[in-house]
């Protein structure tokens, strides 16, 4: 047996038991009001942990990533098409760069 | 808010997932790219797109390989993916009666930060598993067509086309958040939270060791938590 395949298919059993286990069973099990609270709090905590500070060494210069988020950010606040703050975001890191490179 | 439709079909979801394509598509390029200089074997980089499937593991896991770890690899992936277990527990109670189990494990593979994030946000309160399919198959096929392109072609592919697109994700989940932000003062103070958190971690030196996946678990957790002791009165949705 080959260790890179072996390697390979280690990392995906770890990867996919977290991902597998609680929808397959917790689906039916009713979790008490604090715990529904907590479960659906999640996606929001998660979300800001991910951009904030991760975002701002995405583009390798602060300044152009700040850019970009901000342009994302407004785009978001007035509630256009996610494809548009996506493709929003990339413009405004990239007229950053172009401006001051 | 009252959604016209309740039922969302395998084909909304393929479409639900272009966002994250985008963001995928140059992510997994630069992966193969970065796993091709290391000189690990293309079958590797190629094999892990397509069975581990989450980004930030596969970067630390050809970086690692190419020093000759090799345990460290798997426990690494799995503290840095811990995270998806909440966000599979999170949906798991939104998925509606009667979904199959092999189905729901066969969906559950295609779970990630950005597909969760997307089905997540939408304000149907059911998700079905077709639904889901279609969002992660929009993105497994992207970041894979990435890692290949990556991996046999980056050598030809100019470099300007990467700049900037190291954003696009970000770009995505401030797009799923801002809007909730103007729903709920709850998730304002949950978000504060999670930011402010996030930066001591990543910033203050007894923390700042910490992997990034550990770090989002822990904050993740945290701001949930304490949002669901500082909000007892928040209303159900639907």
């Amino acid at each position: 047996m080959n260790s890179l395949w072996m390697l390979v298919a280690l990392m995906a059993v770890v990867t996919y038991l977290p991902r597998m286990l609680p929808m397959v069973m917790f689906r039916r099990f009713k979790f008490p009001p604090f715990w529904k609270r907590f479960l659906r709090f999640i996606p929001y905590a998660a979300l800001s942990a991910l951009v904030f500070p991760g975002f701002l060494t995405s583009t390798g210069n602060p300044v152009s990533a700040l850019a970009g988020g901000l342009a994302a950010f407004v785009l978001a606040w007035y509630r256009f098409n996610l494809m548009l703050i996506v493709l929003g975001g990339i413009l405004g890191v990239m007229i950053w760069q172009s401006l001051y490179n | 808010m009252k959604p016209e439709k309740h039922v969302l079909t395998f084909l909304q979801g393929v479409r639900t997932g272009i966002p994250i394509a985008v963001g995928y598509v140059p992510t997994a390029v630069a992966f193969g790219a970065t796993a091709k200089s290391t000189g690990i074997p293309d079958y590797v980089s190629v094999m892990m797109s397509l069975m581990v499937y989450a980004g930030a593991s596969q970067f630390v896991g050809v970086n690692l390989l190419s020093v000759g770890a090799a345990w460290e690899i798997v426990v690494t992936t799995f503290l840095l993916n811990l995270r998806h277990f909440l966000m599979s527990a999170s949906l798991s109670q939104r998925i509606p009666k009667g979904a199959s189990r092999i189905g729901l494990a066969l969906v559950s593979f295609g779970l990630t930060d950005e597909t969760f994030s997307l089905a997540s946000v939408r304000q149907e309160p059911q998700l079905r598993p077709a639904f889901l399919a279609g969002l992660n198959l929009t993105a497994f096929a992207a970041w894979n067509a990435g890692t290949w392109i990556g991996v046999f072609l980056s050598a030809s592919l100019p470099a300007a086309i990467q700049a900037g697109m190291g954003i696009a994700l970000y770009a995505m989940f401030i797009g799923l958040l801002v809007p909730s932000l103007k729903r709920s003062r709850a998730i304002v103070a949950i978000s504060l939270l999670a930011a402010g958190m996030h930066a001591v971690l990543r910033w203050v030196p007894p923390f700042s060791g910490l992997s990034a996946g550990l770090d989002i678990l822990i904050v993740t957790v945290a701001a949930a938590a304490a949002g669901a002791l500082l909000f007892p009165k928040e209303e159900e949705p639907s």
